[in-house]
């Protein structure tokens, strides 16, 4: 388990990340904390003629926020994100999911541009994003920076809506407000496993958001529009009841197992909006 | 307790002497060796699991690099031969012999200076395979027209066995009969340390030198001579640190005849570390059963008769010196347990399938077989209306009865079996707990799960000869020695794998001769400096080697005290060890002064001395060698997220008995470790393949260990019954955790379903498996609770 043989370039500034890639001929690939391209580059399933190191480009470590948007370079890490080395805009989430992800050791490294782009429909990230509407800047050498929204990012498993020259650069967030809360569970066998079921949601009603999520499916996180409705309306207790029912009309071909760990999920996510708040 | 009382004898909790290495990260394991000029192999591995090789090719430029099976002339294939009647043998290629029979199969070995260098050459050698039909299960294996894997064999049965006794009638008078069918999932041992070795040429002692991550250096000899056909003498196998072994380094690898090959014939360092990969798709595959029982009770659940099938997939090669029906033999001997049973039906199958080869893990058969045998009691329990403890007690061999020769002939030597369970039933806190609601504050169905199993372990001369094994362990040897200097050196040919005999032995070398402990050196596992062992395996070192150790250190006792007698002008009965020193009365020498005599002033020692010098070597067996049998009762109390299929073990007790203690923290080190692998049994490792043999599980994303936050706080108790054979009433300890928890726990699963109406029959019970039961028991509830 040796990577084949390859380049190695490390960027300082994101120009030379985006030329560089722009000119490799779809032959090299970005590499930020490596948690889950150096294992694949070991097995030899990934194999970049290339890899473009941009854990050292500070733009994509700033941080820019105003009263509605906070947005996070690419390059920070779960574990920055645990300890709260970052303002947290969402409440608590943030940092509580980041706890979640995988192994301190993993954490340390990992990023969360990079977890995104690696797209695994498993990763916190990627329904987390979703349930909390963030927007994914993305940036390449020929194009003008486009913006995508987190719960559209995934075309499919490991597939994100990147071109092969394109980096994650930020993720925008919505700064909440004070009435804003949130519920997030995943189903996992054990501790630092990639979850079998998550389910998370988010209800601000002074910002007039609020949505519903089941991730972990073989695709991008999915919203689930009747519970998210009948949240809004009626509360978690109403919304709890149409869970079962919407998973298994949406997701229909998944086998059941997964259907009731997918609604318990997101169930016991719905009844966390009801607990006190922690801290 | 007598023993031990000093600190640093038998009994005492003596910190290990190997741990300031490993703590420092200054142990020396297999990948840690560097030799000058070595190069590095990498094994080109069949993608594909029963195949013809059609053609094969050495990329150009490399073709000195590169070997194929026709290459390594002159080397024999591993081959276990065995005297069981009707044991097939199967050749088992170092590299394939234009036929592959399971994925991961070697089929050439290439080398470079570099491992991602050598992985590069494996890429570019060409190979086309014309497919040949999958053996994938044992019960395909067992089907009538059924491929062959070894077309001269006529089915695909390494082994099948049968036994009867006391059967006739039974089904008829039997009021209660329960049935099951039972599964344990194909699992890989995951040693912290994978295999590995390092081979050269020692031009100055004219010998390949092989350093290889093994638990049995003196038998890899034998069997390396063997295979590249070569004198034993131009063979010294030399092990290193060992990280761990657990069965899986118990048996000559294919890889370390092609790399010690490699050495032999090129006279220049190679070497061969085993990446997880390999590890987990090529490697260490064991546990893999299924069973087929009725059991028939009266009423109030006493076993009338047991009937059983077993069927084990052995993969597509016989393992050597272990050989493929081991854990067949193995589990058909010691499925009744501690269990009184006069009546008993067993026939065991021994399947070869398109699977790596089937290896002795930790336990060997017995995690299975305690699995097959305390669901069983379980299920009587239930079928009789009694709680499960109560049936045990009902059938668990009473102490009053020991020695106890059971159906299957296991001579168990020594022990009280139910008060085991009755501790460990009060530990758990059952009749409190019992009392509380099925559910918890989560919604979660609690239950409680027991398990006891008896462990024999050293098994002896006569056991492994009735296994028909083509190797038959005999005496270990120990060589005790006093240096000029005072100290003790202690060789041995066994082999420290994690387990402790560098302090354990130690112990029993200064609870013979009083030496400081920390004075006592222990050198295992090379055969150049070592005295003969058949290794470290089925739990057999601290009874053989300690009790060899234990022989010598008492040899040489007695000849401290012949030359101390004479320094003290004294008769060698006056003669006493106390605190470090050697005393007559109140007048005393030193270590230091016996040693300086013998060596350094030899001219001050009477011409009548014994003349044997203050070194020796014994050999040790027990008087009885069929094995001398640990025992515990495991207990574990679980929450089961019905709706998630999720398990949480609340509480885990065990009371075991493993005779005298030499070092009881290690006796817990031991049992936590093999509970740890246990759990991992019960709740999370499989290695499931698909019908083309394709491994399905090739990373640790999709293999699950148990981490810390799985496992539970072990709560252990000890009881000490000494073995009445054996060197100090020693018994062996090092495989018994890892024996009962996967039964301890599934019962506590299906204890806390039975509300639901489900019982899980098949391990790990994974959240999909636990979800089925409850789905075919038809009370499933749609939500959680208010």
């Amino acid at each position: 388990m040796r990577p084949a043989v390859l380049d190695y370039a490390r960027a300082r500034t994101l120009d030379d990340a985006l030329d560089w890639l722009g000119s490799s001929d779809g032959q090299a690939k970005v590499f930020a904390g490596g948690q889950s391209l150096g294992p694949m580059l070991n097995l030899r399933l990934a194999r970049p003629a290339k890899l473009i190191d941009i854990r050292h480009i500070p733009q994509l470590r700033a941080i820019e926020a105003d009263s509605r948007i906070f947005s996070l370079g690419a390059t920070w890490t779960h574990a920055e994100i645990e300890d709260g080395m970052i303002e947290d805009p969402t409440r608590g989430l943030l940092p509580f999911v980041a706890r979640g992800i995988a192994y301190r050791a993993v954490r340390n490294r990992g990023t969360i541009g990079g977890s995104l782009s690696h797209a695994d429909p498993a990763a916190d990230w990627v329904s987390t994003m979703a349930a909390i509407g963030a927007i994914i800047e993305i940036r390449s050498a020929k194009a003008s920076a486009r913006s995508v929204a987190a719960h559209d990012f995934l075309r499919g498993a490991f597939t994100p809506q990147l071109a092969a020259d394109d980096i994650v650069c930020a993720v925008h967030i919505p700064r909440f407000s004070p009435d804003m809360r949130w519920g997030y569970y995943k189903v996992c066998r054990k501790t630092g496993e990639f979850a079998k079921a998550i389910g998370a949601c988010v209800v601000d009603p002074r910002l007039d958001i609020c949505r519903v999520v089941a991730g972990a499916l073989h695709g991008r996180p999915l919203l689930l529009p009747r519970t998210t409705a009948s949240l809004r309306q009626d509360g978690p207790d109403k919304a709890t009841a149409l869970v079962r029912d919407e998973i298994d009309d949406m997701l229909a071909t998944l086998d059941v197992a997964h259907r009731q760990q997918l609604a318990v999920a997101v169930e016991r996510s719905l009844a966390q909006l009801n607990a006190p708040r922690r801290s | 307790m007598a023993h031990g009382n000093d600190g640093e004898g038998i009994g005492a909790r003596a910190p290990r002497k190997e741990d300031a290495r490993h703590l420092h990260g200054r142990g020396q394991f297999t990948a840690d060796i560097r030799i000058p000029g070595m190069r590095e192999v990498a094994f080109l591995r069949s993608p594909v699991a029963h195949a013809l090789i059609t053609r094969q090719s050495k990329p150009q430029g490399f073709e000195d690099c590169v070997f194929f099976h026709g290459d390594l002339a002159g080397v024999a294939p591993i081959t276990t031969r065995s005297s069981i009647p009707g044991y097939k043998v199967s050749d088992y290629p170092a590299l394939a012999n234009g036929r592959v029979r399971f994925v991961g199969e070697i089929v050439a070995m290439c080398v470079a200076e570099n491992r991602a260098a050598a992985e590069d050459l494996c890429e570019l050698v060409d190979v086309d395979y014309d497919a040949i039909p999958v053996i994938a299960s044992s019960t395909a294996g067992r089907q009538r027209e059924a491929t062959l894997l070894h077309r001269e064999w006529g089915d695909n049965l390494f082994l099948e066995t049968s036994f009867d006794r006391g059967m006739d009638g039974i089904a008829q008078a039997a009021p209660v009969c329960v049935e099951l069918e039972l599964s344990t999932a194909r699992q890989v041992m995951h040693p912290m340390e994978g295999k590995g070795l390092v081979a050269w040429w020692d031009h100055r002692a004219g010998q390949l030198v092989v350093h290889t991550s093994t638990q049995v250096p003196h038998l890899i000899r034998i069997g390396l001579a063997e295979c590249l056909g070569i004198p034993q003498a131009i063979v010294r196998v030399a092990a290193p640190d060992v990280g761990g072994g657990f069965g899986y380094k118990c048996m000559l690898m294919p890889e370390e005849i092609a790399v010690a090959w490699l050495a032999l014939t090129q006279k220049q360092p190679f070497r061969w570390i085993e990446d997880r990969r390999e590890h987990l798709t090529a490697g260490a595959n064991a546990r893999q059963h299924e069973y087929r029982l009725k059991a028939y009770a009266d009423g109030r659940g006493r076993l009338l008769g047991l009937d059983a099938e077993v069927s084990v997939d052995c993969g597509a090669y016989s393992v050597w010196p272990f050989s493929a029906c081991l854990e067949a033999a193995q589990a058909g001997g010691n499925l009744p347990g501690p269990y009184d049973l006069k009546s008993y039906r067993c026939k065991t199958y021994s399947v070869a399938t398109n699977k790596p080869p089937f290896a002795p893990y930790r336990g060997v058969a017995r995690p299975g077989v305690c699995f097959a045998i305390e669901l069983t009691i379980d299920a009587i329990a239930k079928a009789v209306r009694r709680e499960a403890w109560e049936v045990r007690m009902e059938n668990l061999v009473a102490a009053p009865a020991m020695p106890y020769t059971n159906i299957t002939n296991k001579h168990y030597d020594s022990g009280d079996y139910p008060a085991s369970l009755l501790e460990v039933k009060r530990m758990i806190d059952f009749d409190a707990r019992r009392k509380l609601p099925a559910r918890d504050e989560k919604g979660r169905y609690l239950g409680i799960g027991f398990a006891t199993y008896t462990e024999q372990s050293a098994h002896g001369t006569k056991v492994f000869a009735a296994w028909g094994l083509p190797l038959v362990p005999g005496f270990d040897q120990a060589h005790v020695k006093l240096t000029p200097d005072g100290a003790l050196e202690v060789k041995a040919g066994i082999h420290t794998i994690g387990q402790g005999l560098e302090t354990t032995l130690a112990q029993v070398a200064h609870e013979m001769t009083r030496v400081p402990l920390k004075d006592i050196r222990v050198t295992l596992g090379d055969t150049a400096t070592t005295p003969f062992s058949t290794g470290a395996y089925a739990s057999r070192g601290i009874v053989m080697t300690g009790g060899a150790v234990s022989r010598a250190a008492d040899i040489v006792a007695g000849r401290i005290k012949a030359i101390a007698a004479h320094l003290l002008q004294v008769k060698p009965e006056d003669i006493a060890f106390r605190d470090g020193r050697i005393f007559a009365g109140a007048a005393n020498v030193s270590y230091v002064d016996v040693g300086r005599a013998w060596y350094i002033r030899p001219d001050e020692l009477p011409d009548n001395v014994d003349r044997a010098g203050l070194e020796a070597t014994a050999a040790y067996k027990p008087e009885v060698d069929s094995g001398v049998f640990s025992y515990a009762s495991h207990a574990a109390y679980v929450a089961v997220d019905a709706r998630t299929g999720l398990v949480e073990i609340l509480d885990y007790a065990i009371v075991e008995d493993c005779g005298r203690m030499v070092n009881p923290m290690i006796v817990e080190g031991q049992t936590f470790g093999g509970a740890a692998q246990g759990v991992g049994t019960a709740l999370f490792e499989e290695s499931p393949y698909d019908d083309n043999g394709q491994p399905l599980a090739s990373t640790l994303i999709d293999y699950l260990l148990p981490g810390p936050t799985e496992l539970p706080r072990f709560r252990i108790h000890h009881m000490e019954t000494l073995s009445p054979y054996s060197a100090h009433g020693i018994k062996g300890v090092g495989e018994g955790g890892a024996i009962a928890p996967s039964a301890a726990i599934v019962n506590a699963i299906n204890d806390a379903l039975s509300p639901l109406n489900a019982v899980l029959r098949d391990i790990p019970a994974t959240p999909e498996r636990i979800l089925a039961a409850i789905a075919k028991g038809g009370r499933a509830n749609t939500r959680d609770a208010a």
